[in-house]
């Protein structure tokens, strides 16, 4: 049976680890590197680079975290943060990622997706989606409420494109995007859970899977995200930044709990 | 020296990467006499059938791997590489492919499941195989693939489940295919790419 996959993000920022992890076995807490090797040998089941840096020097510095991570790590890499144009795609593949995920280009000009995907391959192209519950539908007819309505945000979370988030979903895998990384901007930070009620919404229109970020909290959120909704993967950055526990523990609560996961 | 082709379909470096890792000396070339000097030969691949064998011809690569490979070197095709060993593919059209082992390339037909079957997924030890030393049933490996292969069991060695038996790792004499990506399969498959480059 297909594994759930549990998936630590470390966010880069000049080839540096932004927050450093507290891990008694690696020597620089700073070195993105020897993060993902100990992410690989704690079970993590692909780890992702996400690009925080501001320069222009930034696609340089990425790339040469990537490849030295591929030599040494051997499971999927994914990078993110920044990306532009179908030729970052390749100059991130090239050293090494598996997959390269675009957030913010693809909401100013979708075609990023298709090129990427007829140059690259689907498989390799991620769509990361930051969104923000904006309301409510309202069901007039039925004179009742109907569900939730969210908004793709863009820079970081900082802007409202105005796009409604199932649709662009929709968009984005009918352009070719082989997977979705889901941000819940309204859950990212509080560690009190995912966002179940968003996720559902993505999970039912799309057939690519959707990895839930935003949220992940305390052990149970992980059994939960998996039990609740119908995403393939969970994302998480400070619970495992922090050491507050491993990824062999999310995956053990997860076995426990009946869902299929490679220990 | 494992030779790992570079007919322009993908990533090679993971497998050079995992390859070197291991130990073994490995060079990425699309040059036939680099291919004929080596004593083992790996077939990488991502994309589509029909573009991948399109390109293996317009290089004239097929005719020596064909020939590599009838002269009893071992060779292990990856993912889409694994897909080309056959006789033939239906992405998109048929397709002819390099025939080393007999059967064909087709669909996934899973109407409940997603598609590419992509992620980390079980396997089971269907007949035991050089490259499977270590590997115990419910192991798991890194697939990301839409099409499957449909042969005979005596050529399947390791299986997997996805709406129907998917093979995994499948072996004909010196002619062996992975279906899933061995270097990106972590400790399991090392393990494979070791026992290939041990051979």
């Amino acid at each position: 049976m297909l594994a759930k996959r549990v998936i630590p993000c470390l966010d880069v920022k000049d080839g540096k680890v932004v927050k450093g992890i507290n891990f008694v076995n690696i020597q620089d807490v700073g070195d993105p590197v020897e993060c993902a090797i100990e992410y690989n040998r704690q079970g993590a089941d692909e780890i992702v680079f996400l690009d925080i840096t501001a320069t222009h020097e930034r696609r340089g510095t990425m790339a040469d975290v990537v490849f030295r991570t591929a030599e040494n790590v051997f499971i999927p890499l994914t990078v993110g943060g920044g990306i532009r144009t179908p030729n970052d795609f390749r100059e991130l593949l090239n050293a090494g990622a598996d997959k390269v995920s675009v957030n913010s280009a693809a909401v100013y000009d979708a075609n990023i997706i298709s090129e990427a995907a007829y140059r690259f391959g689907s498989q390799c192209v991620v769509v990361a989606i930051d969104a923000r519950c904006v309301g409510v539908e309202e069901d007039a007819e039925n004179a009742r409420y109907g569900k939730s309505k969210y908004h793709v945000y863009t820079e970081g979370g900082r802007k409202d494109s105005g796009l409604d988030m199932v649709e662009w979903a929709k968009k984005a895998e009918s352009l070719g995007a082989g997977e979705i990384l889901l941000t819940s901007m309204d859950t990212d930070g509080t560690k009190k859970g995912f966002d179940l009620e968003m996720l559902r919404a993505v999970c039912e229109v799309v057939r690519i899977p959707v990895i839930a970020s935003g949220g992940g909290g305390d052990l149970s959120s992980f059994v939960e995200v998996f039990k609740e909704t119908d995403v393939d993967a969970a994302l998480a950055a400070s619970v495992f930044h922090y050491g507050e526990y491993i990824v062999e523990d999310v995956k053990h609560v997860m076995k426990e709990a009946g869902i299929p996961v490679r220990i | 020296m494992i030779a790992i082709i570079d007919y322009g379909a993908g990533n090679l470096f993971s497998v050079h990467n995992a390859l070197s890792f291991l130990g073994f000396e490995n060079r990425v070339t699309s040059d036939p006499s680099v291919l004929h000097a080596a004593n083992k030969l790996i077939l990488p691949g991502v994309g589509a059938f029909p573009d991948a064998m399109g390109r293996l011809r317009a290089m004239g690569l097929d005719r020596t791997i064909c020939q590599e490979a009838q002269a009893g070197k071992p060779l292990l095709g990856i993912c889409l590489g694994m897909q080309l060993l056959f006789e033939k593919g239906y992405e998109f059209t048929e397709t002819e492919g390099l025939s080393l082992i007999e059967g064909y390339v087709d669909k996934i037909i899973a109407p409940d499941l997603k598609i590419p079957h992509m992620g980390w997924d079980e396997v089971e030890v269907v007949n035991p195989s050089p490259l499977t030393k270590g590997i115990v049933d419910g192991d798991m490996v890194y697939f990301v693939h839409s099409y499957k292969a449909v042969t005979a069991v005596s050529n399947i060695r390791l299986a997997t489940q996805y709406g129907q038996l998917v093979p995994a790792l499948v072996e004909k004499g010196n002619v062996f295919g992975a279906q899933f990506h061995p270097e990106k399969s972590s400790a399991v498959g090392l393990k494979i790419l070791n026992a290939f480059g041990d051979l």
